[in-house]
């Protein structure tokens, strides 16, 4: 809705000249007060708003601890623990930081599921999305960078085994494996450059989010019915009808997150990172941290050769297409109805893929022996096939309930405003 | 109107996957119960006499072989922790010496502000001393060890805060040693030389002797108080409880705060809430 009047009359001299110059707060006021935004979103629309807010505090608790902690193999472990007993309110920042972490992933999840629900990634939005997923990528990136600054068996460990990924990429494997560790294993070199970039990215991730929410802003917002806006009716401005409601769920969103920062804020992470990294100890089993973990899965159930593709490659192959399709998404689902809710049959394959994704979180823990490895195939099989055979199949086969015309009237039916309205094909 | 199944659903959907990261493989062995602490829970706080007792244990038994390099000598006066006097901890902390380049003799006693001394100069020292097995540090070492629990059961974990995991595998360590390998060791288990049994210990071959027994240590009992049982198993209690205050030193106070900031967030969601039901009253949504 970039299109819509602007309501902003400067009321004084000095806004006025700053307005005929920089209408910084002509900007303002169109993009965070008077937005048009669909009236019926649900709170599943918060989490944008919760990311932002969880952003910021990844940042400026990220900052103060840097200021404390000691990229050095000899010196990181203990500094973390310094913050924690010896900095002044370190070890609320800290805790903050740590559990602010799986926070932000598990809003970052829902986000993502809330956005394939209600088909938030087809057009006019496909940029959208597809910045989405590069926000997705680089945060996770971060995190496992960051993972490892406290250098922990944990940190170390995986940093061995993620990186090694890489060297199965036939020809740069090998010279990009040593770039990434800045040597021939993980060692203060790469846990230097680790913290280089760990501070760094998270500033690129902000500036992706301004495009993300530009993006966002051409458009305006998808809601539950998937119907676009037609008219004023369907809008209410976004101050302060969400601004109030999206700060209602960020403070609902603080209690758990408070809960684990002052009650336990140990219990998301791995008892071995409270060790520190030894090269020559390997822990009993090596897992990442739990937002990482469906990735992991799909890795590791790739141990067959495929033609002249080994095993190693192979997993790589499919751990990198598992995010890349996320790209090819909205050209893969050709269904013309955005909203689950008026696709009967998109709605049980979606739930599937739900369960199926908690599935390869589950598997990403488990050891890789026995049924745990029939498991992780299948779940990665149905996690492509979900993108790749169930969507672009659906779009053909599926018969989609009937659509209501306008946002206003699918509010009017709803059962507490009593009137049912009339139903229309889609758009 | 707040969809309650939607938070429902929320809900669901973090702690299916945050708990599935949960799951560890547990190791062959017997389970290691859940003991029952002071401090479990997020009411928990730490037992000073108790925290008292097991750093006698800790300083007459333990420290001989394990450091505790994070912990200053004035952890043991701050609030939260044993609640030693000021004066009490100068005196202990002058008892032990530390290098000092600036000093006449290159030694002076140490201060509250230094840390607890290593017992060994080198890891390589401790080796030798201890037929090659490490004694690790016990600063986190309580943060560092765990139990796992069986699936549904480790999903309570993140409702009841359980962070005593260190703790219950400590004690168990403690408590868990045979004088001869038992019939429950797994098939065609061998112990080798200098080594002992543990039920606990992964793989069961620990480089550590039973460091405690029944009546090793006196308690000394204050004037009006109860006498605290000279067992093993009250031994094994107060050094895990006085291990888990080192790994976790501010623990009271970081759990007096939650509850500040928990009460402020409910009042503020409560008004937030108000403040927004009012606003969209005039909006059919
Ligand atoms: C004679 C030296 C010695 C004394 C005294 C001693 N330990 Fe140890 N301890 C060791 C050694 C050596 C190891 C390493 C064992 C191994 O890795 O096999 C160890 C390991 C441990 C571990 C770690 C086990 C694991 O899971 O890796 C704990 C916990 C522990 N000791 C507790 C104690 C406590 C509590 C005391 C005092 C009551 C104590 N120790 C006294 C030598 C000692
Ligand atoms: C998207 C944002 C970010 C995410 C998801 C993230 C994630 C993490 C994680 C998982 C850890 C390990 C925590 C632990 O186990 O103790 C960590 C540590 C750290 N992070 Fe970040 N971080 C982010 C942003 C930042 C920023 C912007 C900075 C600095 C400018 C920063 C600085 C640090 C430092 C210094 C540590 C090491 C100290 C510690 O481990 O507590 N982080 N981060």
């Amino acid at each position: 809705m970039s299109g819509h009047e602007s309501t902003y009359n400067p009321s004084n001299p000095v806004e006025k000249w700053l307005d005929d110059r920089l209408p910084l707060v002509r900007f303002s006021k169109e993009h965070l007060m008077d937005f048009p935004t669909p009236k019926n979103l649900n709170y599943w629309w918060t989490f944008g708003a919760i990311l932002a807010v969880m952003l910021v505090i990844q940042i400026i608790t990220g900052v103060v601890l840097a200021m404390h902690y000691t990229p050095n193999v000899a010196m990181a472990f203990d500094s973390v623990e310094h913050i924690r007993r010896d900095v002044n309110g370190g070890r609320i920042i800290q805790a903050v930081h740590a559990v602010g972490a799986s926070m932000f992933f598990a809003a970052l999840y829902i986000h993502i599921f809330r956005g394939l629900y209600f088909g938030s990634y087809k057009a006019p939005r496909e940029i959208l999305w597809m910045l989405g997923v590069i926000i997705f990528i680089l945060v996770m990136a971060i995190a496992f960078m960051g993972y490892v600054l406290p250098w922990g068996q944990m940190s170390f460990w995986g940093a061995t085994v993620i990186t090694n990924i890489f060297s199965a990429i036939p020809v740069l494997g090998e010279p990009l494996l040593q770039l990434l560790r800045g040597g021939f294993a993980v060692d203060n070199a790469t846990l230097n450059r680790f913290f280089s970039l760990h501070y760094l990215l998270p500033f690129v991730v902000a500036a992706v989010v301004v495009l993300h929410i530009w993006a966002l802003h051409v458009p305006g917002n998808n809601n539950p019915i998937g119907v676009e806006v037609k008219s004023t009716r369907d809008t209410v401005p976004f101050h302060p009808y969400y601004t109030m409601k999206d700060l209602f769920a960020i403070i609902v969103f603080f209690i758990p997150f408070a809960w684990f920062v002052f009650f336990a804020p140990d219990i998301l992470g791995h008892p071995d990172n409270y060790i520190m990294a030894n090269s020559q100890v390997t822990p009993a089993h090596i897992v990442p941290e739990w937002y990482l973990l469906p990735f992991y899965t799909i890795l590791r159930a790739i141990d067959f050769n495929v033609l002249f593709i080994d095993s190693k490659l192979g997993g790589v192959i499919a751990m990198g297409g598992a995010l890349l399709v996320l790209f090819a998404l909205p050209w893969l689902d050709g269904s013309k109805v955005r909203s689950g809710t008026f696709r009967p049959m998109f709605k049980w394959f979606y739930w599937l893929f739900v369960i199926n994704f908690i599935g390869l979180t589950y598997l990403g823990a488990a050891p890789a022996e026995g049924v745990y490895v029939i498991f992780a195939k299948i779940c990665t099989a149905y996690y492509f096939a979900y993108f790749l055979i169930v969507l672009p199949l659906l779009s053909r086969f599926e018969t989609p309930k009937p659509l209501p015309t306008s946002i206003s009237e699918a509010v009017l039916a709803k059962p507490h405003s009593g009137s049912a309205g009339a139903a229309v094909p889609a758009e | 109107m707040i969809r309650v199944k939607s938070i429902i659903a929320a809900v669901l959907v973090t702690f299916g996957l945050a708990g599935a990261g949960a799951v560890v493989a547990a190791e062959a062995g017997k389970e290691i119960q859940k003991q029952s602490w002071s401090f479990s829970g997020p009411f928990g706080t730490y037992d000073q006499n108790q925290l008292q007792r097991g750093f006698q244990i800790f300083r007459e038994v333990c420290s001989s072989c394990h450091g505790a390099r994070l912990i200053a000598f004035r952890n043991l006066y701050e609030p939260g922790g044993p609640g030693f006097s000021e004066e009490q901890v100068k005196a202990l902390a002058a008892e032990y010496q530390i290098a000092d380049a600036t000093a006449e003799t290159g030694q002076r006693p140490r201060v509250a502000a230094d840390r607890w001394p290593n017992p060994f100069p080198t890891e390589q020292d401790a080796r030798d001393a201890n037929g090659g097995a490490y004694p690790p540090d016990f600063s986190v070492l309580a943060k560092a060890r765990g139990t796992t629990q069986p699936f549904p059961w480790w999903i309570l974990n993140y409702f009841t805060a359980y962070q005593e995991g260190g703790a219950d595998y400590i004690y168990a360590l403690l408590t868990g040693y045979h004088e001869e390998v038992p019939a429950s060791a797994p098939e065609g288990f061998e112990l080798a030389e200098g080594k002992y049994y543990n039920d606990y210990f992964p793989g069961h071959a620990i480089g550590m002797g039973p460091p405690l027994a029944d009546g090793l240590i006196t308690y000394e009992v204050g004037e009006g108080e109860a006498a605290v049982p000279l067992t093993l198993d009250q031994y094994s209690r107060d050094v895990a409880a006085f291990m888990q205050w080192m790994a976790d030193p501010h623990m009271v106070s970081r759990k007096e705060a939650g509850f500040r900031v928990m009460l402020f967030l409910f009042l503020f969601a409560g008004l937030m809430w108000a403040v927004k039901r009012r606003l969209w009253a005039k909006v059919e949504h």
